[in-house]
């Protein structure tokens, strides 16, 4: 809270950013984002950018990023670039529904005539104007600008983003594919906002992939806002492949209902710095949320996960299961509060945070909390951060196999087993491959996400 | 094939080779027993580059390389293979991988291309067959959740793979039953031949039975202090080792 100091410069900027702005960002934008933007700017400025004194974001300085002159375009015609000019997708076994977006903006000539019946993808913008009922269940109703700052931010600048129904028992068999873009010739920041309703007994797989066509400096503000309704499940895969100049500030925010299932991964690859904010409340019986990550960070990396899962109704399950290599001088992050509510009885709640530190100068700091109101629960969480087992790297040389190579297979068997858990075979050995050619140093952030893209 | 002189060697600040000569050549079966705490697996250690292991002094020959100046990999490709004693688990590298990239690396240094995947299958599942490994082992991450006695079958599995010329294998019976010896035996003597050597290291005469040493060495307190045939190691079974102590003037 800044109530005892001056609003820092950081927060200055982004007010007198939005103030200036605001014209052009209400003209482009529905009037029921609108409404929401005064207070959201209220609700900024009583926070501030958070310092590291508070405690939410004590390990991810934002002031350092927001201490700067940021530009927002605010006109739809941002997304006007011929994206098949420069970006190609090439998809050999990956078949999904894909659907791009360009800074925040979704963008006009996706064609997504085949999707079946009773499943409907669009802009948000189109769906205030079509389907207003939906997003009004689920857009700001479980998510609250005053909470945090980025959010706040999200509520003063987004203008559009995606919004995806899955019918009552409606089951999408192939995956979406979202692909986040930033472009653009000079540093700006880029805000979108997401709405994802499953109904009942509705399943969907949902495939996310962040990245940056120039190599300007983006600050990425992508918020999420998820209900998973009664027997309903939903994948969500989060690939993060920016360029180093880029901040990837990503909201998920979901809400479940009784005996659905939620799997999330998160999978870091590039990018400057990456703050993730997780939250799921477990808010109906018998509701099973699976979340993992792996990030793979080096040179000046800062990746921070922030999970907050709420045990709000009895019987429900959830574990967690994040893990880092970290070399160079990369800062890694992982706070993971688990909150079982009073009458949450039969929790079961897992949390794991292991981590390999390559480099003397890379960092980790792990912070599980737990808030446990209730005695009839399983609650367990464990952090681990160590270096190569020197005995098993001496084995496989003793075998033969170069030092290097070793160390890779070390690396790569550490990292690799959080993606066992993914359902989508397809997406599962691309995103290995790709983790593997991050490890051995061979790609860079302008390769593709999921897909193959000769950018 | 291997010469060792006047081996001098030291773990965490504490000496245990005290100057060990040893000289191995082709077709030899050399079996080296001795007390525990004697520095059996500190030599298989040293001999292997495992750098946990600080050497002080002396030399050690192996084809006309000077061992000791080799990265393990680079032992292990000139033809240098030791069983562990204790083999290490290694979760999410799968044996497969494991043994195709071991494989690779040795036919990469000798100027050869990468084996065709048929090709390596056909291997295994030969070489398999030789130690009477369980097929779905090969399956799993290496070593995880294998047995005692598999872990030993598995350490002959990879010898079969990769065909060293000097095989040192670090009690690599004890743990095993009289069938699982056996199997190891059959494995090890399959593999003789007269260009190749091998270096038993074991507390039990029993091994012994199924793979004939042409000489028995004692080692004790980090040299070599007696060397006969075959008939040592008889010796030994029924002496023990008080034996050597007072023949030692302990
Ligand atoms: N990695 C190690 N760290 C510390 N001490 C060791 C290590 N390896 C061996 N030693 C010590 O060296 C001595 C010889 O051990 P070792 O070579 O394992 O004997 P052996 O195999 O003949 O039973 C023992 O006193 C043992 O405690
Ligand atoms: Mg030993």
């Amino acid at each position: 809270m800044s109530d005892k100091n001056a609003l820092n410069n950081a927060t200055l900027a982004l007010q007198a950013l939005y103030l200036e702005k605001k014209g052009a960002i209400i003209d482009n934008a529905p009037d029921f984002l609108n409404e929401k933007r005064d207070a959201a700017l209220d609700s900024f400025l009583v926070q501030g950018v958070p310092s590291k004194k508070v405690e939410n974001y004590k390990y991810t300085n934002l002031v350092e990023v927001f201490d700067r002159q940021w530009d927002v375009v605010a006109s739809k015609d941002d997304a006007n670039i011929d994206v098949e000019e420069v970006f190609q997708c090439d998809v050999p076994d990956l078949d999904t529904f894909t659907i791009l977006m360009v800074n925040g903006w979704y963008y006009p000539k996706n064609d997504l005539t085949a999707l079946p019946e009773g499943v409907t993808v669009c802009s948000l913008q189109e769906a205030f104007a079509h389907h207003k009922d939906l997003v009004e269940e689920v857009y700001c109703r479980y998510t609250d600008h005053t909470k945090d700052p980025v959010l706040s931010l999200n509520g003063m600048f987004a203008q559009d983003g995606l919004f995806v129904h899955v019918a009552k028992n409606v089951i999408l068999e192939r995956p979406l594919q979202i692909i986040n873009l930033m472009n653009g010739d000079s540093d700006r920041m880029c805000s979108q906002r997401n709405v994802v309703l499953l109904e009942q007994g509705s399943q969907a797989k949902i495939a996310v992939c962040d990245h940056t066509l120039s190599n300007q400096a983006f600050v990425f503000n992508n918020m999420t806002e998820v209900l998973v309704k009664e027997n309903a499940s939903l994948d969500v895969y989060n690939v993060q492949n920016q360029n180093n100049q880029t901040i990837n500030l990503s909201g998920l925010n979901i809400e479940q209902q009784s005996n659905s299932n939620v799997l999330t991964h998160a999978v870091v690859l590039h990018g400057g710095v990456i703050r993730n904010n997780l939250t799921i409340n477990l808010n109906g019986e018998n509701a099973n949320a699976s979340m993992y990550g792996i990030s793979v960070a080096d040179q000046e990396q800062h990746v921070d996960n922030f999970t907050t899962i709420y045990h709000s109704k009895p019987h429900c399950v959830s574990n967690q299961v994040y893990k880092n290599v970290m070399s160079g001088n990369s800062e890694g992050v992982f706070t993971g509060c688990i909150h079982v509510l009073p009458y949450a009885e039969k929790t079961a709640a897992f949390q794991q945070n292991n981590s390999l530190l390559l480099t003397e100068t890379a960092q980790m700091n792990t912070k599980p909390q737990l808030i446990i109101d209730n005695d009839d629960v399983k609650c367990s969480h464990g952090a681990t951060v160590g270096q190569i087992d020197e005995e098993a790297l001496f084995y496989l040389r003793s075998r033969g196999i170069g030092e290097h190579e070793a160390r890779l297979m070390m690396i790569f068997a550490f990292a690799h087993d959080v993606l066992s858990n993914l359902r989508i075979e397809p997406l599962r050995d691309r995103i290995d491959q790709l983790l593997e050619r991050r490890l051995r140093g061979e790609d860079s952030p302008c390769d593709s996400c999921a897909i193959e893209c000769n950018s | 094939m291997l010469k060792i002189k006047d081996l001098r060697a030291s773990v965490e600040g504490k000496q245990i080779l005290n100057g060990l000569n040893l000289e191995v050549k082709p077709g030899e079966v050399h079996a080296i027993m001795g007390p525990n705490g004697a520095g059996k697996s500190t030599l298989a250690n040293v001999l292997s580059g495992n750098d946990k292991y600080d050497i002080i002094g002396g030399s050690v020959d192996f084809g006309g390389n000077d061992l000791l100046d080799l990265s393990p990999e680079n032992r292990s490709r000139e033809g240098l293979f030791l069983s562990f004693q204790y083999p290490v688990e290694i979760p999410g590298v799968s044996m497969v991988n494991f043994l195709k990239t071991a494989v690779n690396e040795h036919r990469k240094y000798r100027n050869l291309p990468p084996l065709k995947a048929g090709d390596f299958l056909k291997m295994m599942r030969e070489k398999k067959e030789l130690v009477h490994i369980d097929s779905t082992l090969t399956n799993r991450s290496v070593n995880e959740g294998f047995s005692g006695g598999e872990k030993k079958k598995n350490e002959i599995f990879q010898m079969a793979m990769l065909q060293p010329k000097l095989s040192i294998l670090d009690e690599t019976d004890s743990g095993l039953d009289i069938d699982a010896l056996r199997i190891v035996a059959n494995g090890v003597n399959a593999l003789k031949s007269k260009d190749n050597a091998t270096i038993v290291v074991t507390h039990y005469q029993r091994l012994l039975d199924y793979i004939v040493p042409d000489y028995v060495h004692i080692l004790y307190k980090g040299r070599i202090v007696k060397t006969a045939g075959k008939e040592l190691a008889l010796e030994l079974e029924e002496k023990g080792y008080d034996w050597i102590k007072e023949e030692m003037g302990e």
